[in-house]
């Protein structure tokens, strides 16, 4: 799958995209959150943040959400506004 | 028309294409927010986005600007990337068939934008960079239209 970090997650991720490959066992939202931080504790504690929101596919999705081959999810901490 | 632009954003030049799509226009508002640059304390804002979520949500803005107000027209054009102090951050403007509904709907679209838009801020500046968190007294000024509902059908 494809991950995408926004604003301060970008900083906390040393990144703004990653393309991953999740072990079998990780098939939704929460569980792909829980295992991208993992050996970034930075990336873990922003993650972790019941204010970043993750899109699926452009469309908020619920941390239950499963995951498919080839979705991209973005990670959206709280904006800033225009 | 609704973009979101990674180059310097032209005010006039978006004025003139609404003004030339809406002959029947009575009025045109417009609105041009500039970085600030605080007495030299932001030296920089750096504007980050999704290019569809973003353009989206935008896109609903305006449509809700469009049920709520009789408008012609109305354009909204929002920076992202790399931007100085002084530089035209976003352009909306509303054209309607007289000038209140017009000055009315611009008012409402930065209201809207300033709190909903989804962009996330960084300052750059003397003292380093931060990101920026929504502010409340943006949230007030949006508020403002809850309790104008009634007021507004009425014109």
């Amino acid at each position: 799958v494809n991950i995408l970090y926004f604003g301060r997650l970008a900083d906390a991720a040393a990144t703004s995209a990653e393309e991953v490959t999740p072990p079998e066992g990780i098939r939704s939202l929460n569980a792909l959150r829980a295992w991208l931080g993992r050996d970034r504790p930075a990336l873990a504690a922003a993650l972790a943040d019941g204010n970043v929101r993750a899109a699926v596919n452009d469309e908020i999705a619920p941390g239950d959400r499963p995951l498919a081959s080839g979705d991209e999810i973005a990670f959206l901490p709280p904006a800033s506004g225009g | 028309m609704i973009a979101l632009a990674a180059d310097p954003l032209d005010p006039g030049a978006a004025l003139s294409r609404l003004a030339e799509s809406c002959p029947g226009a009575g009025a045109i508002v417009s609105f041009v927010g500039l970085v600030r640059g605080e007495a030299g304390a932001v030296t920089g804002l750096e504007l980050d986005h999704h290019p569809r979520i973003t353009l989206k949500a935008i896109e609903a803005i305006a449509a809700e600007a469009r049920a709520r107000f009789d408008l012609i027209d109305l354009a909204i054009v929002h920076r992202h990337g790399r931007l100085k102090p002084g530089e035209p951050i976003v352009f909306v403007a509303a054209a309607a068939a007289h000038r209140r509904i017009a000055f009315q709907a611009a008012d409402y679209l930065m209201d809207r934008l300033k709190t909903e838009a989804p962009f996330w801020k960084r300052e750059h500046g003397p003292a380093g960079a931060r990101w920026i968190e929504p502010r409340l007294s943006d949230h007030d000024d949006r508020a403002r239209w809850d309790a104008k509902e009634d007021e507004n059908a009425r014109h």
